[in-house]
């Protein structure tokens, strides 16, 4: 019987953290990294958690890597910016039980706010970087990544990308090595990081760059190849696969360790081909590097920064020739919308037809920035609606924030949003806070949080109230009210705009995707009634479709009996249907 | 030789869910394969594609432009959407259903007329109202099955290693229907 799976990218991180004995992970939700929490927290003997944000996850595996154990934090890219801040400080104290952050990058930006690239921060932070490109390399090379945090005394990154995280390969699964605990020792110096401690460890750290960036010719996860050496190519990651579609024949420089860069060993593979090329998404990091040693060296000059690479970019950028391609038809695009039933649509209808203004966040209520809802003026980052609208109101004062409204979900809420609530508090705002409660963090495909009662593991768990919570740090006008009750929604709204006190409003209602059971009943338009006025339209639910007949119709596949369209007709034609 | 395979539709239509059971199908038959998707944001309505390559060694994970050799398509627009990826004797399924996409949805464009027709000019195009045909058969949910069937004739891998795989992967109450449904697309252009 083989022992060969099908994973994807992040189950086998998962796998392969499991593998090397990692005792304890912790993560934010995000895409592309969600995954791999999802699986790690399936093995016996991992604690797995949803921590409240990347700052924390991160924070919760160095407590238990100083403890003495394996520990694994996973992150998107712009997790890792929440997670800066101790991860630069412990890439001066290093490990003890060794010490893992994958971070996942999102070339052509399929669910994410920017395109930056987590090696950059790597380098800026003095952590290694170790970079698979297939699932198998994702198994074995975060082994390998535990191994070389214990024998280098530094936390290490492991990079991967939306195409790897997200693809599947075929696996070989091995049994979980059972590495003793290691006893915790005190070590002032090392642990205590003050700036007498720091300048110290800041030379330590310099050494271990040096010596890693030497021993990394002998890493196995470099892997040098060669063959016709008139084309040399340097890549990593999943650049690499295409590089092997494109050109089989040339000789390929493949890093694993892509920080620090393994230096002797890229020397001597440019002295021995004719032509080097550097192929690497995003970022010129390899490439900068090695052009900095004077190597001749060819990269960004015909490699986009921008987005996913190919192989028939490759084809087209590096041999130069011209693909025979059928143009794409010119049809009307498909964006992400809001499903049926989304009580997202239902809080922004209410709030467009009030001609509010609302300061956005990261989650699927981003998308009531486009038409038809046309709600969200601003996002930036996780938890930034709120300190925003509260900069607005120091800037222009109390007058022009009266049509405005922040908007945040429940999970960004407890991600950072609280923070910025204890500021406006603090500093006397009186702007007026929506937190859309859909009882989930929904985009990243329902994980639980902090105010859910759940966690990771599916274990009940004590619920943190957002009202009380809200109500606790000096709030007096805190109110909850349900998303679809449109009229209640529209006089509170209205109300506490006007407000010169700061307010809450809790929208609540679950995701409509949550409820995995038949739905009860649906909606349907009675054509004899219905005047075709197109108000039921306005909300722009996908399921209500306007005919070239002019009629409107409500698909019976799509609609999940929300209600929001029925509550929009002035005439009553659109009625429930008991299914 | 390395097959194309790429299934597209809309975020929510089960995409995912069709290209596990192409993977486990090529673990099965002992292939070498691999299957890239789209999470996330996208998933909400979007459009959404899934690559699937199969062969003795696969290096790209995902499907160039102009080298699919099936391409199984969840709704027509995404059909049209994403026809220029077939190769020249590629065959195109296309499962018979209108999602309007939300321009279309306010009025700021029109979902083009004559799809598959226009299709039929230039592909190989097999048609299935897979939604209808699982409709008969009483659970919906199987209606990328409907489809699969199709595909399997165009994917030289045998039967009954099909039928293997479904068993394996569809709840075990939900196996005959999802066989039977599988049978309706087999048998449907014959």
């Amino acid at each position: 019987m083989s022992n060969k799976v099908i994973m994807l990218g992040n189950e086998a991180f998962a796998r392969g953290a499991y593998e090397a004995g990692v005792k304890v992970s912790a993560a934010y939700p995000g895409t592309p990294s969600t995954e791999i929490s999802e699986n790690l927290v399936k093995y016996d003997g991992v604690y797995a958690e949803w921590s409240p944000n990347e700052k924390v996850a991160m924070e919760v595996a160095i407590g238990a890597s100083v403890s003495g154990v394996r520990a694994l934090a996973s992150m998107k890219h712009v997790g890792v910016n929440v997670a800066a801040d101790p991860l630069y400080s412990i890439a001066y104290s290093g490990v003890n039980g060794g010490l893992v952050l994958v971070a996942a990058d999102d070339p052509g930006l399929y669910s994410s706010q920017n395109e930056q690239d987590s090696r950059m921060v790597a380098r800026a932070a003095n952590v290694p970087v170790i970079e698979p490109s297939d699932s198998a390399e994702a198994k074995e090379f975060i082994k390998f990544a535990f191994d070389l945090s214990e024998n280098y005394d530094t936390p290490v990154m492991v990079r991967t990308t939306t195409r790897l995280s997200h693809s599947q390969g075929l696996v070989e699964l091995n049994v979980r090595i059972e590495p003793e605990d290691k006893p915790y020792e005190r070590n002032m110096q090392k642990n205590v990081m003050m700036p007498g401690n720091a300048k110290l460890r800041h030379i330590v750290v310099e050494e271990r760059n040096k010596k890693l960036a030497l021993d990394a010719a002998e890493f196995p996860i470099n892997k040098v190849e060669y063959n016709d050496k008139k084309i040399g190519i340097i890549t990593s990651g999943i650049p690499y696969q295409y590089v092997k579609e494109v050109l089989p024949n040339a000789s390929v420089l493949k890093l694993g360790l892509v920080n620090p860069l393994p230096r002797t060993l890229i020397e001597e593979f440019a002295k021995n081909v004719e032509e080097l090329y550097i192929v690497e998404e995003l970022e010129p990091v390899i490439e900068e590097q090695v052009k900095s040693w004077g190597i001749k060296a060819t990269g960004k000059e015909i490699f986009t920064i921008q987005g996913e690479y190919s192989a028939n970019l490759l084809r087209k950028a590096l041999l130069k020739e011209s693909l025979d391609l059928e143009a794409p038809a010119q049809i009307p695009n498909r964006p992400p919308i809001l499903c049926p039933g989304c009580p997202h649509r239902s809080v922004y209808s209410v709030l467009n037809k009030l001609k509010i203004h609302a300061a956005g966040d990261i989650g699927c209520y981003t998308l009531g920035a486009v038409a038809p809802l046309s709600v969200v003026d601003t996002t930036v980052c996780m938890g930034s609606s709120i300190s925003m609208l509260h900069g607005m109101e120091k800037a222009k004062g109390r007058e022009f924030i009266k049509n405005w409204v922040a908007v945040i979900g429940d999970s960004t809420f407890m991600h950072t949003g609280v923070n910025s609530l204890m500021n406006m508090v603090y500093n006397q705002a009186t702007g007026t806070v929506m937190i859309l409660d859909n009882s989930t963090t929904g985009m990243t495909g329902h994980q639980d949080h902090a105010a859910t009662g759940k966690m990771l593991s599916g274990e009940p768990t004590y619920a943190i109230n957002i009202y009380h919570l809200c109500k606790a740090i000096g709030i007096e006008n805190v109110y909850e009210v349900s998303a679809f009750d449109v009229d209640t929604l529209e006089e509170t709204i209205k109300r506490e705009v006007a407000r010169d006190a700061i307010s809450v409003i809790i929208t609540k209602a679950p995701c409509a995707l949550l409820n995995k059971e038949p739905i009860k009943f649906q909606y349907k338009i009675d054509a004899d009634i219905c005047k075709k006025c197109g108000s039921c339209l306005k909300p722009g639910c996908p399921a209500i479709t306007k005919c070239e007949d002019g009629t409107i119709k409500i698909n019976d596949t799509m609609c999940n009996g929300c209600g929001l369209c029925a509550s929009k007709c002035k005439f009553g034609a659109i009625s429930k249907v008991e299914l | 030789m390395t097959k194309n395979i790429m299934i597209v539709g809309v975020g929510g239509q089960g995409t995912l869910l069709t290209s596990r059971i192409l993977g486990k199908l090529m673990l099965h038959v002992g292939y070498d394969v691999k299957i890239s998707e789209v999470h996330g944001m996208a998933q909400r309505g979007g459009s959404v594609v899934t690559y699937v390559r199969y062969g003795e060694k696969v290096a790209e994970p995902i499907v160039e432009e102009g080298t699919a050799d099936v391409l199984i398509a969840f709704e027509r627009l995404e059909a049209l959407r994403y026809a220029h990826f077939l190769k020249k004797d590629g065959v195109l399924i296309v499962n018979d259903q209108r999602i309007d996409p939300m321009p279309v949805v306010i009025g700021a464009a029109k979902y083009p007329e004559d799809i598959i027709e226009g299709l039929e000019q230039k592909y190989k195009v097999l048609k299935v109202d897979a939604m209808e045909e699982a409709k008969k058969l009483g659970n919906t949910r199987v209606f990328n099955n409907v489809v699969l069937g199709i595909a399997a004739k165009h994917m030289d891998i045998d039967y009954k290693d099909w039928i293997t795989v479904i068993e394996q992967t569809v709840p075990p109450k939900t196996i005959e229907i999802n066989k039977k449904a599988f049978d309706i697309g087999y048998n449907l252009h014959n």
